[in-house]
């Protein structure tokens, strides 16, 4: 099969890849970048543990072409951490106990990153709706929001 | 022991303290490692080929064109594994489970072959271009029609099997039972079912399987909630291949979410070993999440027929159940050996109980195997939401609150422990209590009043209770075994010169944080700071025997090695201090982290520097080191219990309830950390709510599969959730070493009976006695629909 050149800005490093047109964007962070920290829950765009940001939107990335993020930029859960100092939103999940078996949590974070930038105080439902694109099984959510507000009080780096 | 002032200061971290989790440092940096993180040089990757008819005869499988597929280097199928006898494999409940068929299929969604390539999508690329041949076979679906004489015999691979009939189990006294009947002022009889669904944790399973054919060694990185029963289920299985168990390592890493479904051995787990065995490289199988759905293990499908017996005034006397498990092709259950039907027979729940008879058969049919618990112990959620289902019409029949019922008929506090009559003896509890605070916490009164003024209005609220006993840590060696494997668990610790410790446990967490509360249990019995006591499982090379983390048992039975491990450290560790302070043994005192001589508290040793001696002073004839294992037998199971209340609010317009309020008064006895308890009974709560009001697995006549997506399988979403109000009761257990019981599951036991009561509580007037779970919007607005009120 034929391949193509991309290149893709992944937290803030531009990286190369030589892929197949049919390679998803989720496959080309954790098998050709070896980046696992985004995890695959489902193949129907339902569960959200692959959420990541192109060009600072959430997207699921198993229903994302690594193609399609040729020239743009993309943000991972390991482009959370700065300087060796956590983001607001894992020191919120770290606080709050909004996870469990941490499998949805990369997913979730990368969610509540963009709702925070889009909404810097969301309310309980604005929470709730923003995330629900994203299924915890392990929390029952309560926490999760909790993580979420305790994020929203801190300023963004 | 109480569980509300902890003993230890928040910087030791014993019990009782909300400390942060330490695991949270990989998993919010994504550096977690699942199984589908493993990658080796070399690594092969197995994808599966599945039936798209129930049962049906193979007649052909072509491989031709995958073979020619670029990459492809072999395809699996049935015939190639039973050249090593490999094709068929035991079950936990001793049936047998094809690896992959030779002459037919048996469900939708069945593995019949396995194509092995150099990456994920040329063997999804080879799955496709496999060709099979079917020749369909009459499917049977419904467990009652599969029982009835004259039915297609779905094993025809068992000699002189005739029928579908699996199994015959039952408990308590019949006679007993039919008398009090026979004599009873008020019966109430309902059929109840309890339908199939699946755990569905975000992770699926998957595993990779890396023999070194050097060596001979198998190593193998799987999603098991019980990396060592599955190393000698391994060694048992494949011993007659060359697999000798010292040469089988089973890696469990870090589990995205169990809940009982990463109990069994599935047929892709023993395809990629034999191809692993077969080409020396390693081979990865991950499952989709429609194969997941489809094709891992389903949870209950019982059909409950319930009966209670008891009098106008309110005493129930007698309980009787009749039921029908649908096991799918083969009884592939987790559940202890000795109990078919699991733990149902805690079915009399929270009631004081004169007589109690129950019967369960189980039966084949075209769907896949299971059994497993959806985060339960052993059946337990069944026999609950029957009893709290049961309790609820019984308390309407007679005109009676069901709050005002359940107090009159609970076991009261003096009568512990108390003998259930199918023979379990509970070993605490305080259900007066718990109720009380939840009708408190609630404003009980005041809902009923508003319930009957909104009824006056045409509104339609509901108010619905749930007073449950659980049953967990199995368990006691005399009855609790799986294939043999008594129901034991273990920790192994290790004291270090500098006073720091390492601890392993044979249990495996799933997200429950043992790496804190383990540590915090050794930190109470030592004084050695949680932070400080490193927490290892799921590696069979390294971790002491134990039989996993499923059923609530990781606290009541791995947690009181834990605790017991610690207790044996300290003994040893006051020998020393005794020799250091040059004192006897007896005249020294304990408090967490030192000994003091009696009335002289400043000569004190702390367990640091006992711990230093033993590597650099120990006493004169003493062992050098400071290290223990324990291998602990429970003396009973636990049993945690609550209340939750429910209100519920239904539109008229769309079938739709809404979960208004849910308050959870949970006893578990005493607890470890405050806030991951909190957290699991959440989580179990939102896994309650999710079979009764979302999630249902059901089959077409021809044994399609209905819901075999997250598209279609409605696991709830922050949307869908409420905002659950928690509290608790602490009755600890009096046989449990630290007195815990255990929580994990509480919640998703107790949870679908106090919904599934408030539902029908708010349409009872309408002449609506009972819906089956899961009470979906059109289930309700046909009803609505019926009674001439839907809007």
């Amino acid at each position: 099969m034929t391949t193509r050149k991309i290149t893709v800005n992944v937290n803030g490093t531009p990286r190369e890849g030589e892929v197949e047109p049919r390679l998803l964007l989720v496959h080309f962070l954790r098998e050709d970048l070896s980046m696992t920290g985004t995890h695959i829950g489902c193949d129907t765009t339902s569960c959200g543990a692959c959420t990541v940001l192109l060009d600072g939107k959430a997207i699921k990335s198993c229903t994302a072409f690594a193609v399609q993020a040729d020239g743009r930029e993309v943000m991972t859960v390991e482009g959370l951490e700065k300087d060796g100092k956590l983001d607001r939103i894992q020191e919120g999940f770290h606080q709050e106990h909004g996870l469990q078996c941490g499998f949805c949590t990369p997913g979730m974070m990368m969610t509540t990153y963009a709702l925070l930038k889009n909404n810097p105080s969301p309310s309980e439902h604005d929470i709730r709706w923003g995330i629900s694109g994203n299924l915890c099984r392990c929390t029952g959510y309560v926490n999760i929001v909790k993580a979420i507000q305790y994020a929203a009080q801190k300023p963004a780096e | 022991m109480s569980s509300t002032t902890p003993r230890t200061s928040p910087e030791v971290g014993g019990m009782g303290h909300s400390i942060k989790r330490k695991e949270d440092a990989r998993f919010l940096r994504g550096q977690g490692k699942f199984v589908d993180d493993v990658k080796l040089p070399g690594m092969l990757y197995l994808d599966i080929v599945r039936s798209p008819y129930a049962h049906a005869k193979i007649t052909k499988i072509d491989t031709s064109k995958a073979m020619a597929i670029p990459g492809v280097l072999a395809v699996v199928t049935g015939e190639l594994l039973k050249q090593y006898n490999l094709h068929w494999m035991p079950t936990l409940m001793s049936d047998t489970q094809m690896v992959l068929p030779v002459e037919k299929v048996m469900h939708q969604g069945q593995e019949v072959a396995a194509v092995l390539a150099t990456s994920r999508y040329i063997a999804a690329d080879g799955v496709q271009a496999v060709e099979v041949d079917y020749e369909p076979l009459p499917v049977v679906v419904d467990p009652f029609k599969a029982l009835e004489p004259g039915a297609t015999v779905l094993r025809t691979d068992k000699e002189g099997k005739t029928d579908n009939h699996i199994w015959h189990w039952e408990a308590g006294d019949k006679a007993g039972t039919e008398q009090a009947f026979a004599q009873a002022e008020v019966t109430v009889k309902q059929d109840i079912y309890i339908p199939r669904i699946n755990v569905a944790s975000i992770e699926t399973c998957g595993c990779v399987a890396h023999f070194n054919k050097t060596d001979g060694k198998l190593t193998v990185w799987m999603t098991t909630q019980a990396p060592h029963a599955i190393r000698t289920v391994f060694a048992l299985v494949a011993g007659h291949v060359g697999l000798s168990e010292e040469k089988i390592r089973i890696i469990s890493p870090d589990i995205g979410g169990g809940f009982g479904g990463k109990v069994p051995v599935y047929p892709g787990y023993v395809i990629a070993v034999a191809a692993s065995v077969l080409t020396g490289a390693p081979v990865k199988w991950i499952e989709d999440r429609i194969e997941n759905l489809q094709a891992s293990s389903f949870a209950r499908d019982y059909h409950i027929t319930a009966e209670l017996a008891g009098k106008k005034d309110g005493t129930m006397q007698a309980l009787r159940f009749k039921t029908i498990a649908d096991h799918g092709y083969t009884d592939a259950a987790a559940n202890p050996s000795k109990f078919p039907a699991g733990l149902f027979h805690i079915a009399t729940g929270s009631y004081d109980f004169q007589h109690a008879f129950m019967e369960v058969d189980a039966a084949y049919t075209n769907k896949p195997p299971g059994g497993i618990a959806y985060r339960c112990s052993f059946r337990v959620t069944e026999a609950v939401h029957a009893i709290e289902r049961m309790v609820d019409i019984f308390a309407k029949d007679i005109g009676m609150d069901p709050a005002d019922l359940r107090k009159k008929n609970f076991i009261k506090p003096d009568q512990f422990p108390y003998k259930s009559q199918f023979g379990f003896e509970y070993d605490s509890g305080n259900y007066i209590g718990a109720l009380d605070l939840a009708m408190k916490r609630i404003g009980y009164d005041d809902l009923r009043k508003e319930q009957a003024e909104k009824r006056a209005k045409g509104e339609l609220m509901g108010i619905g209770i749930s007073s449950f006993t659980e049953i967990v840590g199995a368990g006691p060696s005399k009855h609790y075994d799986i294939l043999g494997i008594k129901m034991f668990d273990s920790c192994e610790l290790r004291i270090h010169p500098t006073g720091k410790a390492i601890a392993r446990f044979g249990t495996k967490s799933q997200g429950q944080g043992h790496e804190t509360t383990y540590a915090q249990i050794i930190a109470e019995e030592l004084g050695i700071p949680a932070e400080h006591i490193a927490v290892e499982e799921g590696d069979t090379d390294t971790a002491p025997y134990g039989l996993g983390t499923y059923a609530s048992r990781s606290t009541p039975v791995a947690g009181a090695a834990g605790a017991m491990a610690a207790r044996k450290v300290r003994d040893k560790a006051r020998k020393i201090a005794a020799y250091l302070l040059e004192v006897a043994e007896e005249d020294l005192d304990w408090e967490p982290g030192k000994f003091f001589v009696k009335g002289s508290p400043s000569k004190s040793k702390t367990i640091q520097e006992c711990a230093f001696a033993a590597y650099t002073n120990n006493p004169p004839g003493m062992e050098p080191g400071l290290e223990a294992v324990n291998y602990y037998d429970p003396p009973n199971l636990t049993y945690p219990f609550g209340s939750y209340i429910c209100v519920v609010d239904i539109d008229k317009g769309t079938g739709q309830v809404k979960v208004r309020r849910f308050v959870a008064v949970d006893d578990c006895g005493n607890i470890i950390n405050p806030m991951i308890v909190d957290g699991q009974i959440h989580g179990g709560l939102a896994m309650g709510l999710a079979p009764a009001l979302y999630e249902e697995i059901n089959y077409d006549a021809d044994g399609n599969i209905q819901g075999g997506s997250l598209m279609d399988y409605l696991v709830p979403t922050s949307m869908e959730t409420p905002s659950w109000e928690t509290d608790k009761t602490c009755t600890p257990s009096p046989h449990h070493p630290i007195g815990a019981k255990g929580v994990g599951e509480s919640a998703t036991v107790g949870a679908p009976p106090a919904i599934a009561n408030a539902v029908v509580d708010a349409l009872w007037h309408l002449g609506v006695r009972h819906i089956d779970i899961p009470i979906t919007p059109p289930k309700v607005w046909a009803l609505l629909k019926e009674k001439g009120v839907a809007e």
